[in-house]
């Protein structure tokens, strides 16, 4: 069964992707085997060497503007090295496919899938996650305002995904908010608070409150 | 002493944000994964490719030689243990013995055959691959139906046929109200396997102490204490040395509402290593080996006379029960006969239920658990004869609801709806889409050649699961309160609610009963060491029997305050106001802080009255409560693409008193998206060799923010007599109210087309098939 060779498996895109909105731009195709030949952009920003793996390697990354450190396979995901190396557990698991949204973190501002991103390509760029938000940022403060959460799993990639979709898209309609969070999945079906909510952080972020 | 008190607003009623929130908004709420502890290993389960084979042999020599690894387990470690727990009991059940590891056969695509434990997660997967299972594939069977044909695979080998079960129901008399009626409509309608995709999937963390002799186990469930007994069954340990700790739950609509293998196989493991050990479950291991939902095929004959009066239903429900029992499996489908007659008076009706083994993941109760796959059949055959008839749908439903004067009202098939005003729901949600305009509008569109639906669904169903005699374990629930020294109320409640909201509603009630701030209650759940035996959370129970259970420990402890508060004011009697003891005759009082410090220093007692203030109750519901409700879709279907586009939904859900608004709309909200997603896209499906084709994310369609249609909610209150609260239970509502509203707006669109009945899901597909075929 593939779920045994999650973490080993390439990274396949399966044919799902497509169908499924797979929006964020989040390299597929190149997180196959973590190595410089394959990666020479993002290697070059690995420390040291031509070629790393297959065992742990150190990397430094960049989350919530401070560098954090870690040693790890380069076949380990953002998703896993946050939560498995660096006790950052907001963001979640929940298909490791890029089709739900729950891992989302912005990367150099952009909503991306720390599910389907190798954290050694997340190297040498800005990480935001959900533990760096201020606790009252308008998003926030919004979903509870209009009960966008029950079980809250996948909360807080809803908020990232809203926070990186209102840097883009500063004044939504309440249609634009529906297509621009149509990649992460909510089963509680909370969509209805969701949109209410990312449509009054829009109002509240452009009364200068911090975003 | 304080002499001036105003009696705050109550909270009952009021749109409060929930007391939940700012863990889930910041991610800092725990979560099964999120555990950490001291030389914590981790675990991978070893699964069967094959839907249907036999075991040769199994080498884990390879495995075990893996850096990290400690041990790999087979069923020959763990064949002692007792088997995977089936609580349902009907007359005549076939029950598997499910082992906790599969012994010499495997009988569905995920069967634990083996556990391999390593320091590290990645090391235990990669180990995982090394063990090598020498299978022997044997012919298979997914489809219930074919599962049933003569000469079909055998599920299991001493029971040729696959029939688990034959289970028959009857009320009235269905025979003469077949040969009196005028009009008899069949219908073979199908409610298609669902999976229930709690975004967290399960986990299990256990912890062995050996200095304590006991196991902790952390587990993502919905029923910590039924969960308690039932492993330390398996285990053959005593209860009181497990205890069972439900960290935050994301998400369960029934598929947590269990007992897997993997809590009682991870407790042996940690007892084995004398480590703790955790196991998570992968989004394929939880689509292929968590239980699914529906898998009904019905066949329903409908009796009526030609003025639309309904006389009488029959029903032949064949049950896919999946290759073994999970905890309820067999029970599931005699929930959809209890509810089969909806709102309707006929009074006679006869069912026969069949329930099939075959090679697939057992189902379960998915939310809504048999009352959808009921509410779908009659209110789509109520639509089928209305067709028959020339009717409108909305006529014939109007003709046949049980009068408000009948409550309670006895079924034909025994149960006692509590309370109810059924036309009520529907002319609101009529009048809120202006209906005659509707049709007008229709006949206009039909008339242009667009393809313009109207659907109407007017559901019940079955909530405030239940009373005792018609649960296996009980079907009460326990609610404590304290009142702490600083005056600060702590609530244990047994339910063990997970999204839902209880932290918040319970803390409303406890507010207005005792006239504190909602921020001073603090309400625990999900602890088999902090909270008195409970039963759970499911079955739109968690308020209507554990806010009951709440109700009546704070009648209790209502009076020992006043008993400590006359005591301190040297008066015969006081009341509560305010969150202060008063004595009306002077207008002194005191505080709760100063009532609860009196009642923990004991230093004078009222007469017969023991220090401290905790009151527990265990409730026992005199019946089930039976919410209902209207939803009114309209569609339009595309002619050259056959997509669905939802125009409006319209809810008009009736669940009783409503203690947060905010709440309810968000459960209905939830249960509108889980019905849309049966009606609309959600099907698993297995392949003729049992091969789950849709076995991840990617291949399983959810509904997602732009595909959900805006739900227009707003409800009636028809007070539920059976408890106190006066409420009914909305879980679930969203979800049975749907799918045939759903279905209705479609059929009627496609109508013209000579089109009478469509079988979920609809997808684009089905539809410009339909479209073709109704045109050619």
């Amino acid at each position: 069964m593939s779920s045994k060779k999650d973490p080993e498996l390439p990274v396949q895109p399966k044919s799902g992707f497509s169908r499924r909105g797979f929006i964020r731009g989040v390299g597929i195709g190149s997180g196959v085997l973590g190595t410089t030949g394959l990666l020479p952009k993002e290697a070059a920003a690995a420390p040291g060497a031509a070629v790393v793996g297959p065992g742990p390697v150190a990397m430094t990354l960049t989350i919530n503007g401070k560098p954090v450190n870690l040693t790890a396979e380069p076949r380990v995901t953002l998703l896993d090295a946050m939560r498995n190396y660096l006790d950052l557990t907001g963001a979640k698991r929940v298909c490791d496919r890029g089709t739900c949204g729950a891992c989302t973190v912005l990367i150099n501002g952009k909503s991306v899938y720390s599910c389907t991103t190798l954290a050694i390509d997340a190297q040498g760029k800005k990480i935001e996650t959900i533990e760096g938000l201020p606790v009252n940022n308008p998003v926030s403060a919004a979903f509870v305002n209009h009960d966008g959460q029950q079980c809250g799993y996948c909360t807080p990639g809803f908020v990232m995904a809203a926070h990186g979709f209102l840097r883009e898209h500063p004044n939504p309609t309440e249609a634009d908010v529906e297509h621009g969070l149509c990649g992460n999945l909510c089963r509680c079906g909370t969509y209805m608070g969701v949109r209410k909510a990312v449509v009054e952080a829009a109002k509240g972020m452009k009364g200068g409150s911090n975003g | 002493m304080a002499t001036t008190i105003s009696k705050p607003e109550t909270l009952f009623g009021k749109r409060i944000r929930r007391q939940e929130d700012p863990r889930l908004i910041t991610g800092t709420a725990v979560y099964l994964d999120d555990i950490k502890m001291p030389g914590m290993h981790h675990a991978c389960i070893v699964r069967s490719p094959h839907a249907a084979a036999k075991i040769r042999a199994i080498d884990t020599a390879a495995a075990a030689g893996r850096p990290g690894v400690v041990a790999v387990f087979t069923a020959k470690d763990t064949g002692h243990l007792g088997a995977v727990p089936c609580a349902a009991s009907l007359p005549g059940l076939r029950v598997p013995r499910h082992d906790l590891l599969a012994r010499d056969r495997v009988y569905y695509v995920g069967h634990p055959v083996a556990v391999v434990v390593a320091t590290d997660r990645y090391l235990a997967r990669d180990a995982a691959e090394m063990v090598e299972v020498d299978y022997e594939p044997l012919p298979a069977v997914a489809d219930p139906e074919k599962a049933l044909a003569e000469g079909a695979p055998a599920v299991h080998p001493e029971w040729p046929g696959n029939v688990a079960f034959t289970f028959h129901q009857e009320g009235g008399n269905i025979e003469q109200a077949f040969s009196e009626a005028e009009v008899v409509v069949k219908q073979r309608i199908t409610s298609q396997r669902l999976i229930p995709t709690a975004l967290e999937t399960r986990g299990v963390v256990a912890d062995w102490r050996p200095g304590e002799n006991s196991v902790t186990l952390f587990s993502s469930t919905q029923i910590p204490h039924l969960m308690r007994t039932l492993v330390a069954g398996i285990l053959g340990m005593p209860e009181n040395r497990l205890r069972v700790v439900t960290p935050e739950v994301g998400g369960g609509f029934g598929s947590k509402l269990n007992v897997y293998a993997e809590e009682a196989l991870m407790a042996f493991i940690s007892m084995r290593i004398q480590k703790p050990v955790k196991w998570v479950e992968s989004r394929r291991e939880n689509f292929t080996c968590t239980i699914h939902g529906r898998g009904h095929v019905d066949y329903f004959e409908l009796a009526a006379r030609r003025d639309g009066v309904m006389l009488g239903l029959k029903l032949k429900l064949i049950q896919d029960l999946g290759a073994y029992h999970q905890l309820l499996t067999p029970a599931i489908p005699t929930l959809s006969v209890l509810m089969m007659p909806g709102l309707y008076k006929f009074q006679n009706v006869s069912a026969d239920i069949v329930g099939v083994f075959t090679n697939c993941v057992p189902t379960d109760a998915y939310r809504g658990a048999g009352r959808p796959e009921a509410t779908h059949g009659i209110e789509r055959m109520v639509d089928i004869l209305a067709a028959e008839l020339a009717m409108d749908p909305v006529e014939i439903r109007l003709k046949n609801f049980v009068g408000n004067d009948e409550f309670p009202y006895t079924t034909p098939t025994g149960l006692s709806y509590d309370s109810g005003n059924y036309a009520a729901p529907l002319r609101k949600a009529l009048e809120q889409v202006d209906y005659p305009a509707l049709r007008r509008e229709q006949a206009q569109a039909r008339e242009e050649g667009r393809l313009m639906g109207i659907g109407v669904s007017t559901y019940g169903e079955i909530c405030a699961i239940g009373p005792s005699p018609s649960m296996p374990a009980g079907g009460w629930e326990s609610a404590t309160v304290k009142i702490e020294p600083t005056g600060k109320v702590t609530v244990l409640t047994g339910a063990s609610p997970h999204g839902q909201g209880e932290e918040t509603t319970f803390a409303q009630v406890v507010a207005d009963e005792l006239g504190v701030p909602m921020d001073d209650v603090l309400v625990v759940h999900g602890d088999t060491s902090v909270v008195q035996y409970g039963i759970g959370t499911f079955g739109s129970r968690g308020t209507a029997v554990g806010g009951a259970a709440l109700f009546y420990a704070l009648q209790d402890l209502k009076a020992k305050v006043k008993k400590f508060g006359a005591m301190l004011l040297d008066a015969p009697a006081v009341i509560l106001s305010g969150g202060s003891c008063v004595d009306e005759r002077t207008g002194k009082s005191v505080s709760f802080a100063e009532v609860a410090a009196a009642a923990y220093h004991a230093k004078r007692l009222p007469p017969a009255t023991e220090p401290g203030l905790v009151s527990t109750h265990f409730w026992e519901p005199p019946n089930f409560t039976f919410p209902f409700g209207a939803h009114v879709v309209v569609s339009e279907v595309d002619r050259e693409t056959g997509d669905i586009r939802i125009r409006r939904y319209v809810a008009v859900d009736d669940c009783g008193k409503i203690i947060n608004p905010l709440l309810v709309d968000g459960q209905v909200h939830g249960g509108v998206a889980q019905g849309l997603g049966q009606a609309l896209w959600e099907q698993a499906v297995y392949d003729e060799n049992g091969q789950l084709i849709t076995g991840e994310l990617t291949d399983y369609a959810l509904p997602k923010a732009h595909l959900m249609p805006w739900i227009e909610s707003s409800h009636t209150e028809t007070p539920s007599p059976v408890n106190p609260l006066g409420v009914k239970g909305v879980g679930e509502a969203g979800t049975i109210g749907c799918s045939p509203a759903v279905v209705n707006s479609v059929v009627d669109a496609l109508s013209p087309l000579g089109v009478r009945h469509l079988d979920m899901p609809l997808t684009p597909e089905k539809i410009w098939k339909a479209i073709q075929g109704g045109q050619a």
